[in-house]
């Protein structure tokens, strides 16, 4: 236990936040560079913060204890999403500073948003869950719309803004439902509560169904996925891979726990939700893409896709369940820091790539990409032997499991429609012909091509060594 | 025995070839580099294999250069791999065609050379990984990781209509294995165990093998494939170069009537005496269906594709009939035609190198120019009739002994395919080789070369010699078959 007051600082969440302000302050006072330096304080800040979570003191410290949880899963979610976000300001840098957007700024949001993240996994209670969620979701809206000259960033802010804002609302309606019949925002306590009937009361039910609502908004699985394609065609290029990679992981470990934790005994009444909102959002996910000419609402739909298959876990709710998430998860954040490792080092005719089109000819001018890219589609089709089949077959098992066997057909066809679009890049890439050569150019950085080949390495070499993830994931406690 | 991994060297040596090729740079000089490369490789694991051949124990039923590794530390996932009687000839047809596909590309293949030869060698590792395979999870993921570098080659290799028949190949074979991968976990399930050994012991109830069995015959029935779930199958062929149509018919077909043997007759017993009837039917129906398709065909690679089909109704006949005749017979047949098939699709290889056209109506009078390719031409399309002396006959001769014991109605049906594939094989030979040249373009055709030789003889000779030695091979696979139909006796007669 910890009884100096300076050990406070060694709570994750605290060190970030104060490190966060360090950040701001760092960047204001800079005259040069003031991007680039903050964005390296910024990753050095995160990686410092992992090392805290690793090794995960507990604290007493101001009632830390009733508003935060603390748990091997908690602590896996958050590791992952710092490691997500490390890696997003990494891959992003060269972009920024190629589409002159130099605000220091953006670095310091992705810290607070990541700091809300952190505290949206760790969340032990309805109040910091909603102040979480907020901290991370404005940060988020103002990055969404910081390009500011361009009309479709600021579109694309103002519709992630509005939509958030009202999924908000829902949720927070949900939370007074939740409060007025349980009498408690901690979720131990509304369990313990709960434990003593058999059913819930309409009030509870529509709380519940409210509370989905809202967080179904924020991990955007179908129906209520309006807003992904709209705010990742908008947003700038690496905002979008930000959106993509992180954001999901924390709503994810939130929505897990919320399932878990308070409504444990009530899996009946949920469990409807989640596997309307999973089947919905595998097979939307699934046929919405194929008409998409635009990478980042292809990669939109994508993620809707994986969100239904995470659901699936969900809705077996065991043991396996918890594993299978944790392992789709990484997969999920290792194939998109890859894939926009190399989106944001695209460019054709010296704009960055869009068009999925534009990938013509990509084979014969540069290969090595292209076989990156295709391996990628490949794994996030869920093909052996590359990682994506593992988090969909740990998915299986777990419903399996739960003799969840309508869902697992669905689910695996709905994987064989989602392979026809993932197909469909590889075919642009290598089957069409294309006359015009050399248009697409691709520069990176020194430290995204670490990034880049540390997520392909872990993609392919995923088979040859699994047990180390595997064992991780099949410790975690809710 | 041998104490060192044979089997995983096999199965790894063309991965390596693969990244050595990976790093030649591609250019107009050192393409050849990259072929010897990739002909070297795939010749190291042919003579590899015929080790394993040379060294195989006849008297031992069971999997021999066993290895097993731990592989996943949660669930009892091994990297376990194994050959036996039945696996055996599977490999050595694969790294027996490998090398002649190369050869068969040397110089037809003129862009991207480079990725067409990791393609292959990728391919060739995953069919012997699948083939070797005693964990069905290593089994599944060498299974559909087979769709990458077909996909790939028929996409980017092949003809006119090669991105439609690409996308039907890997999506109509992917939704059959999906489904396995839900039986396969299903069965993890109830007996907490993959091993393909363990689970020929009968451990399910009635009610989950008929579910089991249907899934994996949704995955199996595409691959093989039985009407009507072909329909993949002669786009495919039409589309892919000459190699991807000779891999394809060679050893791609055969993993459904692989997995048919092992899965379906080995795991789930009595699923399969039910759905016995259902199974003859349906192969009946393409012997004949198949038959008088490919009898109207104008197409010589699509003739060979349709004939393909109904050959694999034989193959199907003969698995289910689950006695020692009809599985010997299943087994040479599957041999045989895929070294006949190969053949034949080498055979249209040629021709349509120097013409440039598959259309039988374009050919007539070949064998006034080519008197060398009319010979093999004329073994290969002997062998498919099925003509005793050639593998063909053996297959089939043993199929119908089965059938026999079976019912009649199946005879008269098998027998049946077997008269009309002489019917559209000799019909085919008349059209493109007898006669005299009337299409001006033939006058000065040239005949076989020295490349074209060395690929088309030894498969030539190993027809025959396989319709005269049938037993060099049935003797190896015997005493494995026996163990499955003894299973399949014991869990039947309960």
């Amino acid at each position: 236990m910890l009884n100096n007051i300076y050990n406070i600082f060694f709570i994750p969440e605290i060190f970030l936040a104060c490190s966060s302000f360090v950040c701001l302050l760092f960047g204001l006072f800079l005259k040069k560079n003031a991007f680039r330096q903050t964005s390296n304080l910024a990753v050095f800040v995160l990686l410092l913060t992992i090392l805290l979570v690793y090794y995960d003191r507990e604290s007493n410290f101001a009632n830390y204890k009733s508003l935060f949880s603390h748990s091997s899963f908690i602590n896996f979610f958050k590791i992952l999403a710092l490691f997500g976000s490390i890696a997003s300001i990494i891959i992003s840098k060269d972009y920024f500073l190629g589409i002159k957007l130099k605000n220091f700024e953006i670095p310091v949001l992705f810290l607070f948003s990541t700091l809300g993240m952190m505290l949206m996994i760790a969340s032990n209670n309805l109040m910091s869950m909603y102040l979480a969620i907020e901290l991370q979701s404005l940060s988020l809206y103002v990055a969404a719309a910081i390009k500011r000259d361009s009309i479709s960033s600021a579109e694309s802010g103002v519709k992630y803004f509005i939509l958030g804002a009202l999924s908000s609302g829902i949720l927070l309606y949900g939370f007074s439902l939740i409060y007025g019949f349980t009498g408690s925002m901690n979720f131990n306590e509304i369990s313990f509560y709960l434990s003593k009937y058999d059913n819930l009361n309409l009030g509870l039910i529509f709380g519940l169904v409210f509370v989905m609502v809202g967080l179904a908004f924020k991990v955007s699985a179908v129906p209520f996925h309006m807003w992904t394609p709209d705010v990742y065609e908008g947003a700038p290029n690496s905002i979008t891979g930000f959106f993509a990679i992180v954001p999901k992981i924390a709503a994810v470990a939130l929505i897990y726990r919320f399932c878990l934790v308070p409504f444990e005994n009530f899996y009946l009444e949920w469990s409807q939700i989640i596997l309307f909102l999973s089947i919905a959002s595998m097979f939307l996910g699934a046929i919405a893409a194929i008409a998409q000419s635009n990478i980042k609402r292809l990669l939109a739909y994508s993620s809707i896709g994986h969100i239904g298959y995470i659901l699936i876990a969900l809705v077996a709710a065991n043991d396996d369940g918890i594993k299978a998430a944790s392992i789709y998860m990484f997969s999920y954040m290792i194939m998109n820091v890859a894939i926009f490792a190399i989106l944001l080092s695209l460019k054709v005719k010296n704009e960055y790539l869009i068009n999925i089109s534009d990938l013509k000819g990509l084979s014969k001018s540069n290969p090595i990409v292209s076989l990156s890219i295709s391996i990628i589609m490949l794994s996030m089709a869920g093909i052996p032997p590359f990682i994506g089949f593992f988090g969909k077959f740990y998915v299986f098992i777990a419903a399996i499991e739960q003799e969840l066997y309508v869902l697992s057909v669905l689910g695996v066809l709905a994987s064989v429609i989602s392979a026809f679009y993932y197909l469909r890049i590889i075919k642009i890439m290598y089957f069409d012909e294309s006359k015009s050569e050399g248009i697409i150019n691709f520069q990176i950085s020194f430290q995204s091509k670490i990034i880049l080949s540390l997520s392909l390495f872990l993609i392919i070499c995923f088979i040859f060594y699994p047990s180390l993830l595997i064992n991780i994931s099949a410790s975690l406690t809710i | 025995m041998i104490d060192w991994p044979l089997v995983s060297v096999i199965i790894f040596l063309p991965l390596i070839g693969a990244l050595i090729i990976l790093f030649i740079k591609e250019d107009e000089l050192t393409s050849i580099n990259i072929k010897w490369a990739a002909l070297l490789t795939t010749l190291g694991t042919f003579i590899l294999s015929l080790i394993l051949w040379l060294q195989f124990d006849y008297s031992n039923p069971s999997y021999q250069y066993e290895e097993k590794f731990r592989w996943f530390d949660d669930f009892n996932f091994f990297y376990h791999i194994g050959v036996d009687g039945i696996s055996l000839f599977m490999i050595l047809l694969s790294t027996f065609l490998t090398p002649l596909c190369i050869l068969a590309s040397w110089n037809n293949i003129k862009k991207r050379v480079k990725e067409y030869m990791l393609s292959f060698l990728f391919l060739e590792t995953v069919m012997i990984g699948m083939f070797a395979s005693i964990d069905i999870l290593l089994f599944y993921i060498f299974f559909e990781a087979v769709l990458i570098p077909m996909y790939l080659i028929i996409g980017i290799w092949g003809g006119n209509r090669r991105i439609y028949a690409s996308f039907k190949f890997f999506l109509y074979t992917l939704l059959g294995s999906v489904l396995m991968l839900i039986a396969i976990i299903v069965m993890y399930r109830n007996t907490s165990s993959m091993s393909i050994e363990f689970l020929q012991g009968n451990y399910f109830s009635y009610n989950t093998q008929l579910f089991l069995w249907l899934a994996f015959f949704a995955s199996f029935a595409v691959k093989i494939p039985m009407w009507p779930f072909h329909t993949w199958l002669p786009d495919a062929h039409v589309e892919a170069p000459t190699a991807g149509s000779v891999i394809l018919a060679g050893v791609l077909l055969k993993m459904g009537g692989y997995g048919f043997i092992r899965f379906s007759i080995g795991m789930l017993p009595e699923a399969t005496e039910f759905f016995i009837p259902l199974i003859m039917t349906l192969s009946i129906v393409a012997i004949v269906y198949t038959s008088l398709v490919a009898l109207a065909q104008t197409d010589i690679k699509k003739l060979i594709a349709y004939s393909s089909v109904a050959h694999m109704g034989i193959v199907t006949i003969g698995i289910f009939l689950v006695n020692q005749q009809g599985l010997e017979g299943a087994m040479m047949q599957m041999i045989s035609h895929g070294l006949v098939s190969a053949a034949l699709f080498l055979c249209v290889g040629v021709i349509y190198d120097r013409m440039q056209t598959r259309e039988i109506e374009f050919y007539g009078g070949l064998v006034q120019r080519m008197p060398l390719y009319a010979t093999v031409f004329m073994i290969f399309m002997l062998g498919s009739v099925g003509l005793p002396g050639t593998s063909g006959f053996i297959g089939e001769f043993l199929v119908i002994v089965g059938a026999f014991k079976f019912s009649s109605y199946v005879v008269i049906g098998a027998a049946l395919g077997i008269i009309l594939s002489a019917v559209y094989m000799l019909y085919l030979y008349k059209r493109i080789i007898f006669g005299t040249i009337t299409n001006n373009k033939l006058a000065d055709i040239l005949d076989i070369n020295t490349r074209e030789k060395i690929i088309l003889i030894p498969l030539a000779i190993s027809v025959i010699l396989l319709g005269i030695f049938p037993n060099l091979f049935l003797d190896p696979m015997r005493l494995s078959l026996e163990l499955i139909i003894t299973n399949y006796e014991i869990a039947n007669a309960k």
